[in-house]
């Protein structure tokens, strides 16, 4: 059992088996029995059928990725051997449904037969397979059984008679397991002390960003629906109605954004949420927000692209379109939350920035935390401070004009409703008082006065929380990196450092406007610097290498999976290796511009 | 520090003021004799007969000629993007339903670019107004042919004359289920200030089509005099059929209210979902809890 944790990954075809639910029962059955949970998954584009997989670990404390190789893995047809049967690790257990798949030749991987079609039809229970998988891992995880029932109780519990025949089968193959497979659990996982008293929250990153957009005040949304961003839209869909919020289901995106801006414009906290195809429309209404100054938040749970690209699958290549993604330049706040915690904070953030600085931010999450179901601590609703927008004082309403220029930039804004401040929103290019106006000074100005505001964010991020650092400070190798690839690099420092070969990392949130002065001090004595992405083209390092002119080594991965913990240690380890040369005096930034563009040392992850 | 935000309803009380104080600073851009200074005057007066207090008032606008509406009415505004016109203005009256919203624009917002919204708001019945000036050609881009052009129509963009047919508004919002649709002209200011305060005193999604000729690129003055015509004594606006009869009827642009029905508005729908939603004492505190293992 190395690392004390357990990954264990279940496949099979979602036309008949059910397999996510039986992935997330299984791990709340494991969270509530006191140990931490990190969950991935994949599912199909199709409505129903397609292969699916779903993956768990599972431990005392707290994991911070999928894991690498499979210490388990449960098939529910061939085709799940087939794709997964070279990630168990050697002295691993392979459990498959014997009535629908061959088992390999042995190589070292234990191998037991679950005759799982036979096992339903003795419980007359033809859809009870994933409940009857349940049972069985629950008795090889060494789990309580009566924890596995209470958690069926209330995930599955909706119909008596669907309750009963879950249970059931929940029974029927932890029995089976006990009768022929093995007595005593080969993998079992016991709590931290104390840690089943310990609260915990079994979320996703959607859902955790839905209670954040709740407690940072939002009442307002609108959006279309979209694989992987829907469940925003259904979450608050329930909730919003219950606290005096409005969802409105748009017939498309820019009609959702086009909502959320009328709502905002009125005062009311707004957002709308969607995936890449989606935010390629929204981007006219992006600029109609910069230019009008009118603070949205706008969601993009970012999948795999271009086009429709795969719906299911995680990318974190909208980076550039949500920095620069309108007609000519329309500053905007760009925010990236790490994990699914983070979520929750961060979208938090990311309201307050848009109503401080009266501006779209862009959020940008991905499949994978967003659908990822985790274990994590409650909220700290402590930490809830909602930063108000500047409002006009409703004094001297002949004086009053709406985009008036000010110290910041940002301007008193008046609301319908009230009295004098009667102005119109423009978003054609306009005098101070909304006038249009095409002069070639009032654009210069107003120009710098929207790019003023945003600069100007940069300085709130140390202050908002929206730099994570952490790795030993002094080492010469460094990660700069964004989004949730900080989970496997969290793990692949602990690896490398226990090896002797210290990293120091840097997450930042804050994606536009970066926080220049932290960022700059963090690389400034670096020997080297790897930005981790799932992108094709290293889109935030060539940022970074925009930004400070410093060479930086790409990571990159683009197949629509994360990031394994070895993928980032076996870069730890190259690195370090080209750092025992002796290192070439840093070019001049001019010279190193011209001579070699943006070339660096490249360098492609693949599985 | 705050941690929690007050909703703001607004309470208006009615407004003594002239057609002229709804007239803002700026004059408008539009040509001389453009059909939209009619429009636009019949909209002062239909605001003030109504008693609405400028700062109650919120018009919306796509992009156009007719979208520069809103800087010419000393009222809130929204100038938004090219045919966005109407969820934006849903987003407004949604969001505070006290409001009285106007969203103003012209053929080629409202029944090209932004015509994906049109059955939308009118399924939703949001309790907006709905001017469309409808000139037959896009007047801003200098003379091309529009969703409501005839049928071999000349101009750069078509030098061998359209082939398509064009869209008949009326038939397709009562095609659509609109719960309130008419017709104005532009050079009969009378009754088109009643109409407007009609449609904007309807409560729900009311359309008005409002003839509204181009006076530089395509003038259908005479045109439009000699084939509209009121509707006749005898047609029943809550006759849907009878509407559909004379909103088919191209070789008679006939004026007035075509129909009209009541059903419950967008936001008063939504209300009373709140209301057998509303949980009390119910907030993120509880939301979280539902969550915890």
């Amino acid at each position: 059992m190395p690392n004390n944790t357990l990954t264990v990954r279940v496949g099979g075809d979602s036309a008949t088996g059910g397999i996510v639910t039986t992935g997330e029962v299984f791990a709340r059955i494991a969270a509530y029995a006191g140990l931490e949970v990190y969950t991935t998954r994949t599912i199909p584009a199709e409505i129903k059928g397609g292969h699916v997989m779903f993956q768990a670990r599972i431990a005392p404390n707290e994991v911070w990725s999928q894991g690498d190789d499979l210490d388990m893995l449960i098939a529910f047809d061939q085709e799940s051997i087939d794709r997964y049967y070279a990630l168990v690790r050697a002295g691993g257990i392979l459990i498959y449904n014997s009535n629908e798949s061959h088992p390999p030749a042995p190589d070292g991987v234990t191998q037991y037969p679950l005759p799982l079609n036979d096992l339903a039809k003795a419980i007359n229970f033809q859809r009870g397979r994933n409940i009857i998988t349940i049972g069985a891992m629950v008795k090889l995880f060494g789990l309580p059984f009566d924890t596995a029932t209470a958690v069926v109780e209330k995930q599955l519990g909706r119909k008596r008679e669907m309750l009963e025949q879950n249970l059931l089968a929940l029974k029927s193959g932890y029995a089976y397991i006990e009768q022929n497979v093995t007595k005593t659990a080969p993998y079992h996982l016991t709590p931290r002390a104390g840690a089943k008293e310990e609260e915990r929250l079994v979320v996703s990153g959607n859902q955790a960003l839905a209670m954040g957009a709740i407690a940072a005040g939002c009442r307002f949304y609108a959006g279309y629906p979209i694989t992987p961003a829907t469940d925003i839209m259904e979450f608050l869909a329930g909730e919003f109605p219950r606290i005096g919020g409005t969802v409105i289901q748009a017939e498309d995106e820019m009609a959702a954004l086009a909502m959320a801006i009328g709502a905002s414009y009125t005062g009311t906290r707004a957002m709308t949420a969607t995936s890449g195809p989606g935010l390629a429309l929204m981007t006219e209404l992006i600029g109609h927000a910069t230019m009008t100054e009118i603070p949205v938040v706008v969601v993009d749970v970012q999948r795999a692209g271009p086009s429709t690209g795969m719906p299911t699958k995680v990318s974190q290549g909208d980076l550039r379109i949500s920095v620069f993604g309108a007609n000519d330049d329309a500053p905007r706040i760009v925010v990236a939350p790490v994990s699914v915690e983070d979520n929750f904070y961060q979208i938090i953030n990311a309201f307050n920035l848009a109503e401080k600085y009266q501006t779209p931010v862009l959020f940008l999450s991905d499949q994978d935390m967003s659908v990822r179901v985790q274990t994590i601590p409650p909220f700290d609703l402590k930490r809830v401070c909602i930063e108000p927008r500047q409002l006009w004082d409703g004094r001297d309403a002949a004086a009053f004009e709406r985009y008036q220029d000010t110290a910041s930039g940002v301007s008193p804004m008046s609301l319908p409703g009230m009295k004098g401040g009667q102005y119109v929103a423009e978003g054609l290019e306009h005098l101070p008082t909304g006038e249009p106006d095409y002069t070639p000074e009032m654009h210069t100005k107003n120009m710098f006065k929207r790019g003023k505001k945003i600069r100007q964010a940069a300085g709130d991020a140390a202050k908002w929380g929206m730099l994570e650092q952490f790795g030993d400070p002094h080492a010469p190798v460094s990660i700069v990196g964004w989004g949730s690839t900080i989970g496997p690099v969290r793990e692949a420092i602990e690896r490398a450092e226990a090896e002797g070969l210290p990293v120091a990392a840097l997450y930042t949130k804050m994606i536009h406007p970066l926080p220049r002065t932290e960022i700059a001090e963090f690389i400034k004595d670096r020997a080297a610097i790897i930005v981790p992405e799932m992108n094709y083209t290293g889109q935030f390092a060539r940022m970074i290498q925009a930004e400070y002119w410093r060479e930086v080594d790409s990571l990159r991965k683009y197949g629509g999976i994360p990031f394994t913990t070895r993928e980032i240690y076996e870069e730890i380890k190259r690195v370090y290796a080209t750092l025992k040369k002796p290192t070439k005096k840093p070019a001049a930034p001019k010279r190193a511009l011209r001579k070699k563009k943006v070339a660096s040392k490249r360098k492609t992850a693949r599985k | 520090m705050i941690t929690t935000l007050e909703p703001i309803t607004y309470k208006f009380e009615p407004a003594n003021l002239s057609p002229n104080d709804y007239k803002s600073d700026l004059h408008p851009i539009w040509c001389p004799g453009c059909g939209d200074f009619g429009v636009l005057a019949s909209f002062y007066k239909a605001v003030a007969e109504q008693h609405i207090p400028t700062e109650q008032l919120v018009v919306v606008s796509g992009i156009g000629c007719s979208g520069r509406f809103p800087a010419f009415v000393n009222a809130y505004g929204l100038h938004g993007t090219h045919g966005r016109a109407l969820p934006l203005a849903t987003g407004v009256k949604m969001a505070h339903p006290e409001l009285v919203v106007v969203a103003a624009g012209g053929d080629g917002d409202a029944f090209s670019i932004g015509m994906g919204h049109v059955p939308h708001a009118i399924r939703r019945n949001v309790d907006i107004t709905y001017i469309v000036m409808d000139n037959e050609i896009y007047g801003l881009t200098k003379g091309q042919a529009s969703p409501t052009s005839p049928v071999g129509m000349e101009r750069k963009a078509s030098p061998y004359g359209t082939v398509e047919t064009p869209i008949n508004p009326l038939l397709f919002a009562l095609a659509s289920g609109a719960s309130w649709v008419g017709r104005g002209f532009s050079s009969r200011p009378k009754e088109l200030v009643d109409l407007v305060k009609a449609a904007m005193q309807h409560k729900g999604f009311s359309l008005v089509q409002v003839l509204s000729p181009c006076v530089t690129f395509y003038d259908t003055y005479d045109h439009f005099k000699q084939i509209s015509k009121p509707l006749p004594a005898d047609h029943n606006p809550r006759d849907r059929m009878s509407a559909i009869k004379y909103a088919m009827d191209e070789a008679t642009l006939y004026l007035g209210l075509f129909y009209q029905e009541e059903r419950p508005t967008y936001d008063e729908g939504y209300a009373a979902k709140r209301a057998q939603a509303a949980k009390p004492n119910y907030g993120i505190k509880e939301i979280m809890g539902k969550y915890m293992r």
